[in-house]
């Protein structure tokens, strides 16, 4: 990480990235957000993995968290509210060499995005989609969001959500081509790094729910995960997230979980609905899914003598 | 015995669908088109895929028009009619396809026809095509194929080619060569199977129908220069290779999806990757992305797709995102008539997004141009940085004519990925005061980073909620639309400079409006057209071209209304869209006349249309 190699011997760089190379203009979220813990995560993760800056591209909707982009030093698409995923699908689809991110909000994906959701699943594209799921709608005033608890109290339900919260790893799980699938909070620094850093090295596409915290509108959601840890589950195994020894500890509950098992992925997800036990750790990952970048980035070397010859013989088959 | 000679026939064949009549015309066009014809097709598409047989609403087939000059358009009443039932028959007299003496080559195997009720039901049918003024000939077309096939249905098209190919006086060795190029890849036996219908064909009408004889003299007006025959949609598909896009993102719909069929079997070829989206949406936003990225990208759709892709547009108009847009319009509002044709999305396209979204607009007016423009609007949307509409409608999409061979060469090609170092003291939007033009940085460009945004934005693509700022940028954006207009070109005017009216056409009534003057030009009328291609921005000089004629009327396939309607007054009329448009752009008193009857309009409908608001306009100035 800092150019030495094995051998002590001084790799020569010709640029070299530090923090400030990765650092956009100055995050505008309100203090206390759980997105700015996010943020800094991902300036890291590329900062270690001395990526040049403008090959990554950070791509998002419309929300607070879709924010991202602009605080980011890379490259970025701020797209429109839902489009996050087929926006970075077309980005990645012939520029298989850019590194793109995916910032989305629990109402960008999961709501008025939920159809392209579930097609970027499927499509698996290699790239990191992180979830911002604070619960709410933040950037438009509190209202009611798909993964919003029942009886939450919100600008548009003022009696109360009065639906169940839609579960959005149960949901991830079950799309055919799924082939990472995480979960974490905020507020745990190693465990979020360890987990974006994992998505990020992961060929495909890495779908990280973050539940994350909007003091200023849900204060109390996320309060009592972090006052009680008793209602998350940290998933361990030597081919998931590593943990280190003192995060372990912070979590009273604890299960081994293989990363390749979906049936037991989808049995630990279905328990954040029905026993409120929230799973934090690789639900599931599978390095073997055909990604569709890779079809879609097929002919990109194609030269123009190339074009030209294919247009050519298209028109003799008109030809009088 | 001499054929006849002729100097254009319009054919039609009407069957069931799934009877082949299609491939049938259009083999018969090829042959046409080959021997240096003017050749137009026209498929007669009914609404479901499997509709009911011996009904009115399946009529399925196509219309042929050949003649000895270019031929533009459909033309008006068919001559010559093969039919494989009767009841088909009905639909097309309904859109008044035929006139009195259309000749009715008719399948006669209905009259034998187990079922009593059919048998009577084709008596009626035959006695009102008569009464009607139908040249109605009933022939054992069924019974001679059944010696050479056990199955008709199967092969009866190519018996029907024959048939054609003698009746107009085609190289029957180029039928057959045509046949076997038409199934090329199929087994030989189908080959010789087909190639003996065709013979079959040909000698029953030489020995049935000896009195249709036709000689159609080849084009005087013939260009040297190598011609190729497709459909509009085909030729986008040709005109998105030849402008070294990358990529075709789309969703299905009719009419443009065959557009993109056609693309996914060639477009490998030449590195391009169609992606069929789970929406329209995603259509657009995955194309955006792409170029955005520094692929060159198209979306083809028709109206309901570009109804979902609006917000997507105005993202592109906004963070000034490179994007072709092909909208092959069909009949509208709502699913409307999907297979038909209708000029309705000019206004949406102009204002359909929220806000100012200034955009370039194209109609092509031609199948050549279908492809051509395409290979324009590609590299406007490059120089200009702005998604680019281009127009067409089911009228090409399905349309077939010979058209010139564009020959192809690198400046069409878009350039290659470009990621040299960006120079970072340049901002993201480098804005040109006068012209509004800039040069957009790409990602993997080493300090050309930026956020491209859809939010009001500064030159360096920063966030910015500042008036100024945002009144700066919308000036930016609109001026582009300037800078082009500056380099255009006022659109030909066909016929004289000034005189008593002035037509303007946009899109495929091209040919129809052409000949519809030029035959009232014939009878001394003084009268003249223009067709635009560029929409947005308009062809400049309009103003100045207006003022030479005494009346100036737009002719479209949208609606309009009717000013002698009940209700309708100066005040509250509805406009035709290019008429509107012009009004207010010109300050002219454009009048419009315009339908939604989803079919082409026919030279003679407008002819007739445009006598008569001559007359009324030679009555009011007492000529
Ligand atoms: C088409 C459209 N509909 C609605 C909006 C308004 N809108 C902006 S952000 C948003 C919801 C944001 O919620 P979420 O995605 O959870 O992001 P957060 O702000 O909570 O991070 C809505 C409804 C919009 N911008 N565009
Ligand atoms: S409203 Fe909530 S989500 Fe939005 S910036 Fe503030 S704390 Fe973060
Ligand atoms: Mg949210």
């Amino acid at each position: 990480m800092f150019g030495i190699k094995a051998d002590w011997s001084l790799d020569i760089q010709e640029r070299y990235f530090t923090l400030d190379d990765y650092e956009g203009n100055e995050a505008r979220w309100c203090s206390g957000c759980g997105d700015h813990a996010v943020l800094a995560t991902a300036h890291r993760i590329l900062r270690d993995a001395q990526l040049p800056p403008e090959k990554s591209v950070f791509v998002s909707g419309i929300g607070c968290s879709s924010r991202m982009p602009h605080y980011m030093a890379t490259y970025g698409l701020h797209g429109i509210h839902g489009r996050a995923l087929p926006l970075a699908c077309g980005v990645k689809s012939r520029r298989p060499d850019l590194d793109v991110w995916v910032a989305t909000g629990d109402g960008d994906c999961y709501s008025i995005g939920a159809g392209h959701w579930i097609h970027a699943v499927r499509y698996n594209m290699d790239m990191t989609v992180l979830i911002f799921d604070n619960q709410i709608y933040g950037l438009t005033k509190k209202q009611t969001s798909p993964t919003s608890p029942i009886e939450l109290k919100t600008n548009t339900h003022p009696e109360g959500a009065s639906l169940d919260a839609m579960n959005p790893n149960t949901v991830t799980l079950g799309i055919t081509n799924a082939s990472f699938v995480a979960q974490v909070v905020d507020w745990n620094p190693p465990l979020l790094h360890e987990t974006l850093k994992a998505a990020h090295a992961h060929k495909g596409a890495s779908f990280v729910r973050i539940i994350q915290r909007c003091p200023v509108f849900v204060d109390s959601i996320t309060k009592e995960l972090q006052e009680d840890a008793s209602r998350l589950r940290l998933l361990t195994h030597e081919n998931g997230i590593p943990v280190a020894k003192g995060v372990e500890k912070l979590f009273p509950d604890s299960v081994e979980h293989d990363p390749s098992d979906m049936a037991g992925a989808l049995r630990i997800a279905r328990d954040e609905t029905e026993k409120g036990i929230i799973p934090v750790g690789l639900l599931y990952q599978n390095q073997n899914i055909p990604c569709y970048s890779d079809l879609s980035g097929q002919g990109v070397e194609t030269t123009d003598e190339e074009k030209i010859a294919a247009t050519n013989a298209a028109l003799d088959v008109f030809a009088i | 015995m001499q054929p006849q000679t002729k100097q254009e026939h319009i054919v039609e064949i009407v069957s069931d669908s799934g009877e082949g009549a299609q491939k049938c015309g259009q083999t018969f066009g090829t042959i046409s088109a080959k021997m240096g014809n003017g050749v137009w097709t026209v498929e007669i598409i009914p609404a479901e895929i499997q509709p009911p047989a011996r009904t009115p609403s399946g009529a399925s087939g196509i219309r042929i028009r050949l003649g000895s000059k270019e031929i533009t358009n459909v033309g008006n009443e068919g001559d010559l009619v093969v039919a494989f039932n009767e009841q088909v028959l009905y639909s097309r007299i309904a859109n008044g396809a035929y006139k009195e003496g259309t000749v009715v080559l008719l399948d006669n195997r209905w009259e034998s026809d187990r079922s009593t009720e059919i048998q009577q039901m084709y008596k009626k049918a035959v006695a009102e095509f008569r009464d009607h003024g139908l040249v109605v000939h009933e022939l054992p077309i069924h019974e001679a194929c059944l010696k050479v096939v056990k199955d008709p249905r199967k092969g009866k098209n190519m018996f029907v080619l024959g048939m054609l190919c003698r009746i107009y006086n085609r190289d029957k060795e180029m039928g057959r060569n045509e046949i076997a190029l038409t199934f090329a890849g199929k087994a030989e036996k189908i080959i010789t199977s087909n190639q003996k219908l065709f013979d079959a064909g040909y000698q029953f009408a030489a020995e049935q129908l000896g009195e249709y004889f036709f000689e159609i003299p080849t084009r005087e007006d013939r260009s040297d220069s190598p011609m190729v025959v497709t459909n509009g949609n085909t030729a986008v598909g040709l005109g998105v290779m030849a402008s070294g896009m990358e990529l075709v993102s789309m969703y299905p719909i009719t009419p443009a999806t065959s557009a993109s069929h056609y693309l996914a079997d060639v477009f490998p070829a030449a590195g391009g990757f169609v992606h069929q989206a789970e929406d329209e949406i995603a259509a657009i936003a995955f194309a955006i992305g792409a170029s955005y990225a520094g692929k060159t990208a198209c979306t083809i759709t028709s109206g309901p797709g570009m109804a979902l892709k609006t917000e997507n547009i105005a993202l592109a108009v906004m963070a000034e995102v490179p994007l072709v847009i092909v909208n092959v319009q069909r009949g509208g509002p709502s699913t409307g008539l999907p297979t038909k044709i209708e000029q309705g999305d000019l206004l949406s396209a102009l204002y359909g997004e929220p806000g100012d979204a200034p955009k370039i607009i194209l109609a092509a007016a031609t199948i050549a141009e279908c492809c051509s423009m395409v290979v324009l609007a590609r590299k406007l949307a490059e120089s200009f940085r702005t998604p680019v509409i281009v127009l067409t409608d089911a009228n090409l999409a399905t349309g077939v004519q010979p058209w010139e061979r564009p020959e192809l060469s690198r400046d069409m090609l878009a350039p290659p990925l470009d990621q040299s170092e960006w120079n970072s003291d340049i901002p993201a939007y480098d804005w040109d005061e006068k012209t509004g033009l800039s040069q957009r940085p790409i990602p993997g460009m080493p300090n050309g980073e930026y956020v491209l945004t859809g939010l009001s934005h500064t030159k360096q693509s920063k966030v910015s909620y500042e008036s100024a700022e945002n009144q700066y940028s919308a000036t930016m954006r609109s001026r582009k639309l300037a800078t082009l207009q500056s380099t255009l070109t006022p659109p030909n005017i066909h016929g004289d400079e000034s005189g008593d009216m002035l037509v303007v056409g946009w899109g495929s009534t091209f040919g129809a409006i052409e000949e519809a003057v030029d035959n009232l030009r014939t009878t001394g009328e003084k009268i003249s057209s223009i067709h635009l291609r560029f929409l947005s921005p308009l062809e400049p000089g309009l103003t100045e071209i207006f003022s030479q004629f005494k009346k100036v009327i737009t002719i479209e396939v949208n609606y309009s209304d009717d000013i002698n309607a009940p209700m309708i007054t100066t005040e509250n009329r509805r406009y035709a869209q290019l008429a509107m448009v012009l009004r207010v752009q010109t300050l002219a008193d454009v009048d419009c006349w315009s339908a939604v009857y989803g079919h082409p309009l026919q030279p003679e409908m407008i002819g007739n249309v445009l006598q008569e608001r001559l007359n009324q306009l030679n009555k009011k100035t007492g000529e």
